[in-house]
């Protein structure tokens, strides 16, 4: 507290500031137990300079902090490729029952049917969905599936005497973790040049198709919001020179009940659930990114995989490893408890539900792209899918940057889109309004951004200087990484 | 083309769908899936029918009943994953919405809960670990343990690890899956066999190790350092509520699962792996990293920063593929941290060792059973039994207890048990009594 006025700006200090000596959040209870000899002193610490808080500075702390958040559940949250549609509470309601919440993950088989029977028909549903023939829910998320994807084909090379395969194409327009995973899987990137639709470059490709290609990363429908017709035969020939294609799933919102990656010739797809299944996205995590596979994939899928063995009411579910399975990704078994909450929404839709979502996700982004085309410049003039993507090039030629617009609509309440990506647009602005936005909600925004682009031409320096009512302004973020200031000290 | 109810999660009436399309100039939502080759689009999707929230509740729930939680049956399972008391207000903080329901705080301006949340979780895993830097967490324990030998072969600019094979198993296998497609070698050793070579770049060790014991690793970081390694060392955090920080035994990274300190045991995840450094080394962590700084008014605030080193702007370059991460478990963590403060935290450590020691010494003393543990150890030991360790499980499961793991790969007939706060006097008991019965079966 301070005797000065309270506004939105007022710094908010860190817990050490409200510790006192000798305070506590917590009672633990006293031993019941007989006492037993201590360690030598020589292995115990001295001491703990945790900050000492009562249970209330705990909560008005973390309260205070989080009111300083924008998030699904307070702002439209518009960030292009991470489809923040709204969160069901009744997912954090089952996935909080004691029967998932309170299950070791070592239990023995017999004593976790359900949690078991539940990621089964978990996979089901994702291998339908995606057109796989196998799945694993092992991956933590989407760039952890992406791991195991590339680990996969890298195995499936292997096995087949053709280690030499180490090329890995990636298109101008992917997203970094597609290069960044395929480098963890000791392959060579080779970027791949886009079209003007974002469409990866055919010839390009057939260029690259020989015997050192190992596969293609590609996102589908692509980063510029567009579902390239050609995709297929695509797939055709990186599957003639040999190489195998991974489908990044971060964009399949647009796709449920639309189109299969399988059908169209994927080998391995991940999907984000924290994404398209709407769970929490946490600030960052967790998040949860399950591999899908064809046939020639499945042995290599990573560690475990829930089975099913016998059928009704003897039915039993137990974990096992794929034959030639690139092992395991983490000590668990995947994030379980993202994984109740994506299986509980899949159960809300159904596959009608399932099929209106990405209907209303394209619908809802074509309306606006139709709605403010005027106002502001649409990367590629044509239907898109489930998010379009602006350009803001006429606008910095007005001395305002992407950035500058972006900051301008926090001033407005609203979470800015996704900025400057895909990289081949330049001064991008990536918008998916996502299914769970009303007419009502979309209309806001139309206006929102019709009174930012005049603003533009008529008060630039409203956007320079934005946003402005936040309890903080544009970061020195050149003084954050050149003087690194990663830790509270002691003073 | 609709569901058979208005959903709740859909808010366009059909009226407004209407209006959309009439505004977006087509007749119907599936002439904007035109690019989607006819052969291809508009698969039939065999998935169960859609629920009402009513229903979910039964059916889901129904699976959940079909589960022992380990609230209502003694369990004493650990090998990584302990179940400890977490305190209401660390549910209670994590699921507001602007915790729960915010994203990776790319604009900071609107972030600062996260960010700052982010910070203070940083600043506590470096006191506890001892070291200088954290980032804002890994996916879990394991993977940030391998993710810290790919580190070290960065920082050394060598390719081989050393792997202590007290290290646990489920660690072990995932250090392999990371580290040998990149052509990185692996050699998993007894502690004290280690051989260092010119092209070591770390050993991995843990702390306490996976059957519980805690040895000073002070000449462990010796050995590595004058061959040029460095020493990775995998904590659990509750230990370090009152054993020696690696820090100060002169770890160079720490990592470990922050599971234990105010994270529900959820059958494996989501958890949160921890992973702090050397200064020295910052620029070659992986991971988001939150730093404080100030705005251009110069008023405190919080950004990601040393982002060069992330896969958006370094592509294949980068230290790490990750991106989404665990940050909503990592603010539970500190949340409970700030609730448990120093002496919270090292009363839970204290009340684990203890009970822990006080179960191994009625186990000692039965017949048929010997505790395999000789030096120091925390809240974990190995029970040598009469039989087979999946038999006494059998047999404890029948009385109602979720017995220990299964060790027998690593000690004959060897159960590995683990016991916290949580686990009363008369839960105790009860164990050793059925582990007397049990023997007392055999032997009749």
């Amino acid at each position: 507290m301070t005797t000065e006025p309270v506004t939105t700006e007022s710094t908010l200090g860190t817990l050490w500031d409200l510790a006192q000596p000798g305070r506590s959040g917590v009672q633990l209870p006293d031993s019941d137990v007989p006492e037993q000899p201590m360690p030598d002193a020589s292995l115990l610490r001295d001491g703990l300079r945790l900050p000492e808080v009562s249970e209330l500075d705990v909560v008005r702390h973390y309260t205070r902090m989080s009111q300083r958040n924008f998030s699904v559940d307070t702002n439209l949250y518009p960030l292009g490729s991470c489809t923040m549609k709204y969160n069901p509470k009744i997912n954090d309601a089952i996935a909080s029952l004691a029967g998932f919440s309170a299950i070791h993950p070592l239990q023995p088989a017999e004593t976790v049917q359900g949690a078991l029977q539940l990621m089964y028909d978990l996979q089901r549903c994702l291998e339908e969905i995606t057109g796989g023939a196998a799945s694993s829910l092992a991956p933590l998320a989407g760039a952890h599936g992406e791991l195991a994807g590339v680990l996969m084909i890298k195995a499936y090379h292997e096995s087949r005497g053709e280690s030499d395969r180490k090329v890995m194409l990636i298109p101008d327009s992917a997203h970094g973790t597609n290069p960044a995973s395929a480098a963890m899987g000791g392959f060579e990137v080779v970027t791949l040049p886009s079209d003007s639709l974002g469409r990866v470059d055919m010839e390009a490709v057939e260029a690259a198709a020989n015997d050192r290609l190992a596969g293609l990363m590609i996102t589908i429908p692509n980063t510029l919001g567009l579902f390239n017709p050609n995709i297929a035969r695509v797939c055709e020939i990186v599957h003639s020179a040999g190489g195998l294609v991974y489908g990044d799933g971060a964009n399949m919102n647009a796709l449920l009940g639309r189109a299969r990656p399988h059908d169209l010739g994927f080998d391995v797809v991940h999907l984000n659930l924290h994404k398209t299944m709407s769970t929490p996205h946490g600030g960052g995590g967790p998040g949860a990114g399950p591999v899908c596979v064809g046939e020639r994939l499945t042995p290599y899928l990573p560690s475990p995989v829930v089975e099913k063995v016998g059928d009704g009411d003897e039915a039993q579910y137990r974990f096992a490893t794929p034959p030639s399975s690139i092992g395991p990704l983490s000590a668990g078994h995947g994030n379980f408890g993202v994984l109740v909450r994506a299986y509980t929404f899949m159960r809300a839709l159904g596959a009608e539900g399932l099929r209106q979502a990405s209907g209303d996700a394209v619908l809802n982004a074509n309306y606006l792209r139709k709605q403010l085309e005027h106002a502001f410049k649409v990367a590629v003039d044509r239907t898109c899918m489930h998010e379009v993507v602006f350009s803001c090039r006429p606008q910095r030629e007005l001395g305002v940057k992407a950035l500058d617009i972006s900051k301008r609509m926090i001033d407005y309440g609203v979470h800015p889109p996704t900025m400057y990506f895909p990289l081949i647009v330049d001064e991008a602005l990536m918008v998916e309004p996502t299914e769970t936005e009303s007419k009502e909600t979309l209309d806001a925004f139309i206006a929102v951004m019709e009174t930012i682009a005049r603003e533009c031409e008529e008060s630039p320096e409203l956007l320079l200087e934005a946003p402005h009512f936040t309890p903080v302004g544009r970061l020195d973020e050149a003084r954050a990484a050149r003087q690194p200031d990663l830790r509270w000290q002691a003073p | 083309m609709s569901t058979p109810f208005p959903h709740s999660y859909h808010p366009h009436t059909e009226a407004q769908r209407r209006q959309l399309l009439d505004a977006v100039g087509v007749a119907a939502v599936d002439e904007l899936f035109a690019d989607i080759p006819d052969r291809f689009r508009n698969p039939d999707l065999n998935l169960p029918p859609a629920l009402t929230e009513l229903d979910l509740q039964r059916e889901i729930g129904a699976l959940a009943k079909r589960n022992a939680a380990a609230s209502d049956y003694s369990c004493f399972l650990g090998g990584g994953v302990y179940r400890h008391f977490i305190p209401s207000v660390v549910g209670a903080m994590i699921s507001r919405g602007e915790f729960l329901t915010s994203y990776t705080p790319y604009q900071p301006e609107v972030s600062q809960g996260t960010l700052q949340a982010t910070y203070e979780y940083q600043s506590m895993i470096c006191e506890i670990t001892g070291m200088e830097a954290a980032n804002a967490g890994m996916y879990d324990g394991a993977s940030s343990l391998a993710e810290a030998a790919l580190m070290a072969c960065r920082v050394t600019r060598r390719n081989s690890v050393v792997v202590h094979d007290t290290v646990n198993p489920r660690y072990r296998a995932v250090v392999d899956t990371y580290l040998l497609p990149q052509g990185i070698e692996v050699v998993t050793v007894a502690p004290g066999a280690e051989a260092f070579g010119d092209d070591t770049a770390c050993v991995l060790a843990q702390y306490p190790d996976y059957f519980g014991n805690v040895k000073d690793l002070g000449p462990l970081a010796d050995a590595a350092h004058d061959a040029g390694a460095l020493l990775c060392v995998s904590a659990d955090p509750v230990a370090l509520g009152m054993f020696k920080a690696p820090g100060d035994f002169g770890a160079d990274i720490v990592t470990g699962e922050t599971q234990p300190i105010g994270v529900n045991v959820s059958f494996g995840g989501p958890y949160v792996g921890y992973f702090a450094c050397r200064n020295a080394h910052i620029r070659q962590m992986p991971g988001r990293i939150a730093g404080r700084t100030v705005d251009h008014s110069g008023r405190t605030g919080y950004a990601l920063t040393l982002q060069t080193r992330e896969q958006h702007i370094r592509r294949e370059r980068a230290t790490s593929n990750i991106c989404t991460s665990e940050a909503l478990i990592a603010t539970g963590t500190a949340v409970c941290l700030a609730a448990l403060g120093p002496g919270g935290l090292r009363k839970m450590a204290e009340l684990s060792y203890q009970k822990a020691h006080y179960a191994a010494s009625l186990i000692d003393a039965l017949d048929g059973y010997a505790v395999v543990n000789s030096g120091p150890w925390f809240n974990e030991f190995a029970v040598q039994c009469p039989q087979p360790a999946s038999a006494v499980n059998g047999k404890l499961w029948v009385r109602g207890i979720i017995g220990g793991l299964d060790i027998s790969d690593a000690v004959k007939n060897g159960l590995l048990l683990s016991v916290t706060e949580m686990h009363a006097r008369a839960e105790i008991e009860a164990l050793a009594e059925a582990l007397k019965d049990i023997a007392a079966e055999v032997a009749a």
